[in-house]
């Protein structure tokens, strides 16, 4: 039944170094090596590589680049300098989310979208039936490229020892392309994590070579275990969690990569209406008094009423608190809500707070 | 590789069951806790609960999962392992030393159809 899950350029390192596999995303991806809380704790406090091979990368090149861009993209990349990077979303015309994404600027003529691996097909899909009109030329390169993300406190230091570039001028969010082994490289100040660290988009040669050279520095390996629980302890959304076809970037509490000054891009006419008319439900944070862990779709009640669900929800590894990220019914959202989380039979006391349990370490 | 202690029965949801005279103590396999890596809550009923064989009767949650406890017998529980309220982690130490609940058994027959050492660590080679 696994027989088409599709392999990184990585997954031999993965099942030698004994990592757990399992499917994500339509790819067979390691779970854990050590252990997610061991892997968490590296990249909070030291260092530690994600193999994210299994991410899309699309090109987009043309005259018409930026105003294409500005057409599919709910973010507004409007005078950005070249080697700055957006995230944001695209959107249906009803303001649901069709993904979120990446955008890196090349330069007005050319953008580099990186978008999530489970949506690959349908990004694509949409992305060339939005281009109609537009003259710009799309590739899908998520095949050629491999890439890794050397994320936490360490990463610099390591990252510039192994490659001996300049990785220090690279300012948060933004990217550099160098040239490496007569490859082009992109690298950028880019993560999953809400610690500094690196995203690194090459051949699967180059990428293959360069998490040898990780592993002989002794950067730990980390599996998409800990890539959840990191990316959840300082708020950030999950496609399929937070974000899904039926629920708007305002309902999932990210208004501010929404520009709805900019003249045009799908979905603003839909999302205007919703911002005018308030959002009926939105994401925010629950901590729980104890210990039981919430998990994703389970009841969060009022008064024995159904208000919202989970959306994800963990015993949160560096602080030790059961806190989930939940969508939540209007007037529930407020903070200080007194809310009950029902767990198999079960409900369980928590209050509504600010979906950001653990400050981000970020080097802007 | 796991340990299995010979003396125990087991189910094939990788609980194990230690019968002392009417008293059934249950806990999670050495190969459940390995599976599980580690463990950061453990839901379990309260004393007085009545479980049944077959039934769930808590959890046990990982970082990643929760896991179903599955009962491998019926009967009124009469003790739960308090010490795992404060630290779920004792079952990662050592999963036959630090049992669950006790129950006890309303049908001693239910034991006998439970998996013994060998045949248990068959399943856990599947």
């Amino acid at each position: 039944m696994e027989e088409n899950l599709v392999k990184t350029c990585l997954h031999d390192r993965h099942v030698k170094q004994g990592a757990l596999m399992s499917p994500f995303g339509g790819f067979d991806m390691p779970i854990q090596y050590v252990g997610i809380t061991e892997e968490h704790n590296a990249v909070r406090n030291h260092v530690g590589v994600f193999d994210v091979s299994h991410m899309g990368e699309v090109r987009v090149k043309g005259p018409d680049a930026y105003k294409y861009v500005s057409h599919i993209f709910v973010n507004d990349v409007t005078g950005a300098p070249d080697g700055q990077i957006f995230y944001g979303m695209m959107c249906y015309e009803n303001g649901g989310t069709v993904d979120d994404l990446l955008v890196y600027k090349v330069n007005d003529e050319e953008y580099f979208l990186v978008i999530n691996a489970a949506n690959i097909a349908k990004d694509f899909e949409w992305i060339m039936k939005n281009s109609e009109g537009f003259n710009v030329e799309i590739t899908n390169e998520s095949d050629y490229y491999g890439e890794v993300a050397v994320q936490g406190p360490e990463a610099e230091a390591v990252l510039m020892k192994i490659l001996g570039l300049p990785l220090n001028e690279i300012a948060f969010y933004n990217f550099k392309t160098f040239h490496i082994d007569g490859e082009d490289v992109i690298i950028s100040r880019t993560g999953y994590t809400g610690e500094d660290g690196f995203e690194v988009y090459g051949s699967h040669e180059f990428t293959v070579r360069l998490w040898d050279k990780l592993m002989e520095a002794g950067v730990q390996a980390c599996g998409l275990g800990c890539r959840d629980t990191l990316r959840f302890e300082v708020g950030l959304p999950l496609y399929g969690d937070e974000l899904a076809a039926d629920i708007t970037p305002l309902e999932a509490s990210l208004s501010m990569f929404v520009k709805l000054d900019k003249p045009e891009f799908i979905g603003k006419e839909a999302l205007a209406q919703q911002k005018a008319e308030g959002v009926k439900r939105r994401i925010v944070g629950i901590e729980l008094e104890g210990t039981a862990v919430p998990r994703h779709g389970y009841p969060v009640e009022v008064d024995g009423q159904v208000v919202g669900e989970i959306t994800t929800g963990y015993k949160s590894i560096s602080t030790g608190k059961s806190v989930a990220m939940a969508m939540i019914n209007k007037p529930y959202d407020k903070l200080g809500t007194k809310v009950e989380v029902r767990i198999r039979k079960k409900t369980f006391p928590g209050t509504v707070v600010k979906k950001r349990f653990y400050d981000k370490n970020y080097k802007k | 590789m796991s340990k299995i202690l010979e003396n125990l029965r087991y189910s094939d949801s990788h609980e194990w069951v230690k019968v002392d005279g009417d008293i059934a103590t249950i806990g999670i396999s050495d190969y459940a806790q390995h599976a599980l890596g580690n463990i950061v809550y453990v839901d379990m009923p309260e004393v007085g609960d009545e479980v049944e064989a077959g039934e769930d009767f808590g959890a046990v949650e990982s970082v990643k999962a929760a896991s179903d406890l599955v009962s491998p017998v019926s009967g009124e529980v009469v003790e739960i392992n308090e010490a795992l309220e404060d630290e779920p982690g004792l079952v990662n130490t050592d999963a036959f030393e630090n049992w669950i609940i006790k129950v006890r058994l309303s049908d001693a027959a239910e034991v006998d159809a439970l998996l013994d050492a060998a045949a248990y660590a068959k399943i856990c080679e599947e």
